[in-house]
C-alpha cells in the first residue's frame, strides 16, 4: 500500500517526541485505552462507589481467570486459530482436581498438581490433533469443547465438591501483599507472555504463522512445535484458572465455566488482535479484558439494571472494533 | 501412500464396489452410512429404538436445529459465522409467541413476524460484516450479548403460556409425520438447489473461496455478504417458528448453547469453516445423526452423564474420518 503523508505531519513541525507520542496514542492499545479512562471517569459520575481502590481491586479479583485464558488465546488468535474449548478444560481440571482429593482421597496439593496435569494434557490432545491431523483449529476445539465438558459430567455425575480446606482458599479469597493472591498470579504472567511475544524469536514467529504460515514454514520456523506450545500453554492456563476460580468460590460443579470461552474471545479481540491472526498484543488484551470488567461493574453500582449491562457491552464490543477500524484506516492502515 | 498403489487398488475393485465408492466417498454418503450403521446398531440393540414414534421424534426434534443449520451453512461458506443465531431464535420464539396471545391477533402474523424480524436483525449484522469490514466472530459475538440481554430486560424471563391451539403449527402432523419434518426436507431441498445451481447461490462458494477472484469475474462481495446475512436470519426466523410452536409454553430466554449445536451440524455435515465449501445437505444429515446419536444412546442405556462425553468424541470421529478421506481424494487427484 503506497504511504501517503498525512496533513497533519506536514504542518507539525516534525518533532521526534510528538510523532512517537502520537503513534503510541494512535495505536490500537492507545485507542483502547482512551476509550477506557473515558468510560472510568462517566462511570466514575454515575456513582462514587466505583472509584475506589478497594472495589478495583475487587473487580480485578473477578477477571483472573479470564485473564489468564485470555493470554494463551491472544498468542492462538494471532496465529489465526482459536480455542473454543478452554470453558470446558476449566471445568474439567477444576471437577478432576476436586473428586481426586473428595473422593479418590488423594492429598489436597497432588489434587492441586493433577488440575494443572489434566489442563495441560487437555490442551497438548488439541494441539497434536490441530498439527499432526491438521484438524482446523475451530473445528477441533468445537468437539473437545462437548467432550471435555462430558467428561467433567461424567466423572462428577453432577455432584459438586467442596469442604476444602482452609489454606485452599489463600489463592482465591485471601490478600498477599495487599492485592488479592491471584492478580499476583496474572500480573506476572502477563508480563512474561507480554515480553515473549513482542520481544522473543517465538513471539515474532507467532506473528509470522499469523501473517502467512507457508512463508514462516518456508523461513525455517517449527510452525508445528510453535502451534502445539500455545494449545498447551492454553489447557495449562485453563486448568491453572480453573484451580484458582475454585479457590475463589469455595467448591466445583460440572457446568463451572460453561461459556466462559466467549469472554475470553471477547477480551481478546476487544484489545484489538485481529480474529484473522497475524496482529494484535498482550497490552491490548488486558486493557480489554479490565474495559469489560469495569463497564459491568460501574454500570451495575450506577443501579443499570444486569441485563442491560449485557446489551452496552456487546455494543461496546462492535463500536470499539469499528472506531479502532476507522481511525486505524485512517492513520493509513495497518 | 504412493499413487501407484492407489490406482493398482482401484482397478482391481469389481465395479459394483466402485459404484458403491463412489456414493459414500462424498460427505453426505458418510454421513448416511453413519446414520444406517447407527440405526441397525441400535436398533438390533433395542427395537424400541425403530417404533415410528421414536423416529419421528428424532426427526422432529432435528427440524428446527437443520433449519437454522442451513442458513449457519451459507454463513460459513461464505467465509464467515454467526454465534448469534441461538440469541436470535430466543428472540423471534419470544416475539413470536407473545404475538400469538394476543386477543384477536391473526395467528398467521405471529407465524409471519419472525420471518421479517429475522432477515432484519440479518441485515445489520450483514451490514457491519460486509460494509464496515468488522470480522463476523466480533459482530455476532456483540449482537448476542444485545439481543441476550435486551431480551431479558424486556420481558424479565417470563414463561408464555396459553398459546391457542391452531397456534402450534410443529405440533400438528401430515400423513404421519409431524408439519416440521416437511419444513427440513423442503427447506434443505430448496437451499440446496439455489446454493448450486443459481448464479446468486454460486456467487456464495466463490465469495467464501476467493474473496479477490470473486472481485475480479465481477461479483461484488458485499451484496453476496448481505445476501448471505439475510438469508440466514430468514433461516432463524422459520427455525424460530418450529421451536416456538413445537412446545406447549415458551421461556422469553435464550437457550443456551444452541448455536454450538447448529455450527456443529454445520460443520460434522461437511461445510468447511474456512469457507467455499460444503453443502446444505450435509448440514441436514448431520442435525439428523447427531439428533439421533442422542437419542440413540438412551435406548442402548448408556450413562446419560456420559452422553456428552460419547456425542463430543463421535463428533470428533466425524470430522478425522473426513479428513482422511479428503487427504486419500487429494492424493489421487494427484496420482
Amino acid at each position: 500500500m503506497a504511504v501517503t503523508e498525512r496533513p497533519s505531519q506536514l504542518t507539525e513541525p516534525s518533532n521526534p517526541i510528538v510523532s512517537r507520542l502520537r503513534a503510541v496514542v494512535l495505536s490500537k492499545e492507545g485507542i483502547l485505552f482512551l476509550i477506557m479512562i473515558a468510560a472510568m471517569f462517566i462511570l466514575s459520575l454515575l456513582t462514587d462507589k466505583f472509584l475506589t481502590t478497594n472495589n478495583l481491586l475487587n473487580q480485578l479479583r473477578l477477571v483472573t481467570e479470564i485473564g489468564l485464558m485470555a493470554l494463551p488465546m491472544t498468542f492462538i488468535i494471532i496465529t489465526g486459530g482459536i480455542d473454543l474449548s478452554v470453558g470446558s478444560i476449566f471445568g474439567l481440571s477444576a471437577i478432576v482436581m476436586g473428586f481426586l482429593w473428595q473422593d479418590s482421597g488423594w492429598p489436597l496439593e497432588l489434587a492441586i498438581i493433577m488440575c494443572m496435569v489434566v489442563g495441560t494434557m487437555a490442551g497438548f490432545m488439541n494441539g497434536l490433533f490441530i498439527v499432526r491431523v491438521g484438524v482446523p483449529p475451530l473445528i477441533m476445539t468445537l468437539a473437545t469443547l462437548a467432550l471435555y465438558r462430558g467428561m467433567a459430567l461424567g466423572v462428577s455425575e453432577a455432584r459438586s465438591a467442596r469442604g476444602f480446606p482452609d489454606w485452599f482458599f489463600d489463592l482465591g479469597q485471601r490478600q498477599f501483599l495487599g492485592i488479592p493472591s491471584q492478580l499476583w498470579i496474572l500480573l506476572i504472567a502477563a508480563i512474561i507472555a507480554g515480553i515473549v511475544l513482542a520481544r522473543t524469536p517465538f513471539g515474532r514467529g507467532i506473528y509470522a504463522m499469523g501473517n502467512n504460515e507457508l512463508g514462516a514454514r518456508f523461513s525455517g520456523i517449527p510452525v508445528r512445535l510453535y502451534k502445539l506450545a500455545i494449545y498447551t500453554f492454553s489447557g495449562f492456563m485453563a486448568g491453572l484458572a480453573g484451580y484458582i476460580f475454585t479457590s475463589r468460590i469455595s467448591t466445583t460443579r460440572a457446568d463451572m465455566g460453561t461459556g466462559l470461552e466467549l469472554d475470553v474471545i471477547a477480551a481478546v479481540v476487544l484489545g484489538g488482535t485481529s480474529i484473522n491472526g497475524g496482529s494484535g498484543s498482550i497490552v491490548g488484551t488486558m486493557i480489554g479484558l479490565v474495559l469489560i470488567q469495569l463497564l459491568k461493574n460501574g454500570l451495575l453500582l450506577g443501579g443499570v439494571k444486569g441485563d442491560a449491562t449485557i446489551v452496552i457491552i456487546g455494543a461496546i464490543l462492535i463500536l470499539a472494533i469499528l472506531i479502532n477500524n476507522l481511525v486505524q484506516r485512517r492513520a493509513g492502515g495497518d | 501412500m504412493t499413487a501407484t498403489t492407489v490406482s493398482a487398488a482401484r482397478q482391481s475393485t469389481p465395479g459394483w464396489l466402485k459404484n458403491l465408492r463412489m456414493l459414500v466417498s462424498g460427505q453426505e454418503g458418510a454421513l448416511t452410512l453413519s446414520l444406517a450403521l447407527l440405526v441397525i446398531v441400535v436398533g438390533t440393540a433395542n427395537p424400541r429404538f425403530l417404533a415410528q414414534q421414536n423416529i419421528s421424534d428424532i426427526l422432529l426434534n432435528s427440524s428446527y436445529i437443520a433449519v437454522a443449520a442451513i442458513g449457519m451453512s451459507a454463513v460459513i461458506i461464505s467465509g464467515n459465522i454467526d454465534i448469534s443465531v441461538g440469541a436470535m431464535i430466543g428472540v423471534l420464539a419470544t416475539i413470536s409467541g407473545q404475538l400469538s396471545i394476543v386477543p384477536g391477533m391473526p395467528v398467521w402474523i405471529s407465524w409471519l413476524v419472525p420471518l421479517i424480524v429475522g432477515p432484519m436483525i440479518g441485515a445489520v449484522t450483514g451490514f457491519l460484516v460486509a460494509y464496515l469490514r468488522i470480522p463476523a466472530i466480533v459482530v455476532s459475538l456483540g449482537m448476542m450479548s444485545i439481543l441476550k440481554g435486551g431480551l431479558i430486560l424486556a420481558t424479565g424471563g417470563v414463561w408464555i403460556y396459553n398459546m391457542p391451539p391452531a397456534y402450534k403449527l410443529a405440533q400438528q402432523s401430515f400423513l404421519g409425520l409431524p408439519v416440521p419434518v416437511y419444513f427440513m426436507l423442503v427447506l434443505t431441498i430448496l437451499a440446496a438447489l439455489w446454493m448450486r445451481y443459481s448464479p446468486s447461490g454460486r456467487a456464495i462458494y466463490a465469495v467464501g473461496g476467493n474473496k479477490e477472484a470473486a472481485l475480479l469475474s465481477g461479483i461484488s462481495p458485499r451484496v453476496v455478504l448481505m445476501r448471505v446475512f439475510m438469508f440466514n436470519g430468514l433461516m432463524v426466523g422459520i427455525s424460530s417458528v418450529l421451536f416456538a410452536t413445537q412446545f406447549s409454553s415458551i421461556q422469553s430466554t435464550v437457550p443456551s448453547g444452541l448455536e454450538l449445536t447448529i455450527i456443529t451440524s454445520a460443520v460434522v455435515g461437511g461445510v468447511s469453516i474456512l469457507g467455499g465449501t460444503g453443502t446444505v445437505i450435509g448440514a441436514t444429515l448431520a442435525t439428523i445423526l447427531l439428533r439421533a446419536i442422542g437419542n440413540g444412546m438412551i435406548f442402548i442405556n448408556v450413562s446419560a452423564y456420559w452422553l456428552q462425553a460419547v456425542q463430543g468424541t463421535l463428533i470428533l470421529v466425524t470430522v478425522l474420518i473426513d479428513l482422511l478421506r479428503r487427504r486419500r481424494q487429494a492424493a489421487q487427484i494427484r496420482g
